[in-house]
């Protein structure tokens, strides 16, 4: 006797079923969604904007093996208009060619987009998960990764400057199991395209938005159009705040720490590392957006 | 985008060229330059590869390039293998005797970036002829430099061998 699974029949039960495979299609890592002809015909529309809009600056990328793969983990700034990430694609892509993988780690919400989602993979952006991440390291190439995510992208502006993971270590065990560096990237001016005023923690947790959507944050902002923005689910028109991104030395977290480090002091270290050089770059800001 | 620029030197073609076929000195006189590095086997001449950088606006843009003409002392060509697509040519030239002409040109294209790409090549413009006429007038400063310690060195052997 033979069983079959029985398949939805409704148009209801079939559009639901079309829209999770698209969803589970988008999110798992096909690095061979990266286009490298997609991003070079969007390097001028980016080198326009980072040029005259933010007053890109992005240094040391020298910093950056040329050779081989790296972690590259950033401080992650400007609510879901993450201005300093196109910024730093158009030095790395212009630094290293396009034909260089480079892979980002984004929100699953980012990459489920219908339309910005496939020009996010089609630059070389996967959602963010460990699997993903030593998938492309596997392959050679560079990864940038925002531990902080969600949290850190809308922490008010006043705290622009501070670095802050919320305690996630997950990037040094990436970093150990795949057997690469980390370079850290730095960037200010971020924080200062809206007037963040609050992650929204409460919020999120008392709307259950941490287990619908893997959310942490609900946040409030003030930012062009909208006036008061919650959430920026839709995004907003960032203020051209200058953006300087530095591009520190690599840390090879086994030989600094030994073959079994301790996570807690690594992230102190590394942390203290880009504080730092955060520090340095906030202490040349002269004023907020003009920089 | 075609942009050309030119210099007159106090200096003969050959020591424009001498000058010139010698990757270590791109360094020296180009505006803009972060990074000039040979691959491969030939530091000069026909075929030579060189990875280079220059900073426009907030990218350092390049990539490899390789040597398509190198006809002493009158020419030396480029084109991009990757990165940015450019192509750029130093035209030597003699005006006089002891005094060459030499004509810096550069173009670039953007292709596929439809409307961004072709604002892209024309806001590019400015900065890219104000980094050329810079390089001229450092290379002419360095070759004016080179023809006097030659000379120099001259009157000093002629002072020896009398």
């Amino acid at each position: 006797m033979y069983y079959r699974e029985e398949e939805p029949q409704g148009l209801v039960q079939r559009l639901g079923r079309f829209a999770r495979e698209r969803v589970a299609r988008r999110l798992s890592a096909h690095l061979e969604d990266r286009d490298p002809d997609y991003l070079r015909e969007a390097l001028p529309l980016l080198w326009l904007l980072s040029t005259f809009y933010f007053r890109g600056e992005v240094r040391d990328l020298g910093n950056i093996p040329a050779d081989r793969p790296a972690l590259l983990v950033g401080n992650h700034s400007g609510g879901n208009v993450i201005v300093d990430t196109f910024v730093f694609s158009l030095a790395f892509s212009t630094y290293f060619g396009v034909e260089r993988p480079f892979h980002q780690l984004a929100h699953n919400l980012a990459i489920a987009w219908p339309f910005a989602g496939e020009l996010l993979r089609k630059s070389g952006t996967m959602s963010a998960s460990h699997e993903h991440a030593e998938k492309a390291l596997e392959a050679g190439a560079p990864v940038l990764v925002y531990p902080g995510g969600d949290w850190e992208t809308h922490r008010p502006s006043w705290r622009g400057n501070e670095i802050d993971f919320a305690g996630r270590k997950g990037f040094i065990k990436l970093a150990l199991d795949a057997g690469v560096p980390i370079v850290p990237v730095v960037s200010i001016g971020g924080q200062e395209t809206a007037l963040f005023l609050s992650q929204g923690g409460g919020l999120a947790r008392a709307l259950r938005l941490d287990k619908l959507l893997r959310l942490k944050v609900l946040p409030i902002s003030i930012a062009l159009p909208w006036g008061l923005n919650v959430g920026d689910f839709a995004g907003h028109i960032p203020l051209p705040s200058k953006i300087t991104i530095e591009v520190l030395p690599p840390i090879d977290v086994e030989r600094e720490f030994g073959p079994d480090p301790d996570p807690d002091e690594v992230y102190a270290y590394v942390t203290a590392r880009m504080q730092d050089a955060l520090d340095g770059l906030a202490a040349e800001r002269r004023l907020p957006v003009i920089g | 985008m075609r942009i050309n620029e030119s210099t007159s030197v106090a200096a003969p073609p050959d020591t424009v060229w001498n000058y010139l076929a010698d990757p270590e000195n791109y360094l020296r006189f180009m505006s803009g330059i972060t990074h000039w590095e040979v691959v491969g086997d030939h530091a000069n001449g026909l075929g030579a590869r060189y990875r280079i950088l220059v900073r426009v606006g907030a990218a350092e843009v390049g990539g490899l390039v390789e040597m398509v003409e190198w006809s002493e002392p009158f020419d030396i060509a480029w084109h991009s293998v990757t990165g940015v697509d450019h192509r750029g040519r130093f035209r030597i030239r003699e005006q006089r005797p002891g005094r060459t002409r030499i004509e810096y040109r550069f173009a670039y294209g953007v292709v596929g970036g439809g409307p961004a790409g072709l604002l892209t090549e024309l806001a590019a413009a400015y900065p890219v002829r104000r980094q050329m006429r810079r390089t001229l007038r450092e290379l002419k400063r360095q070759v004016e430099h080179e023809q006097r310690r030659l000379e120099a060195e001259r009157r000093r052997g002629r002072v020896t061998t009398a």
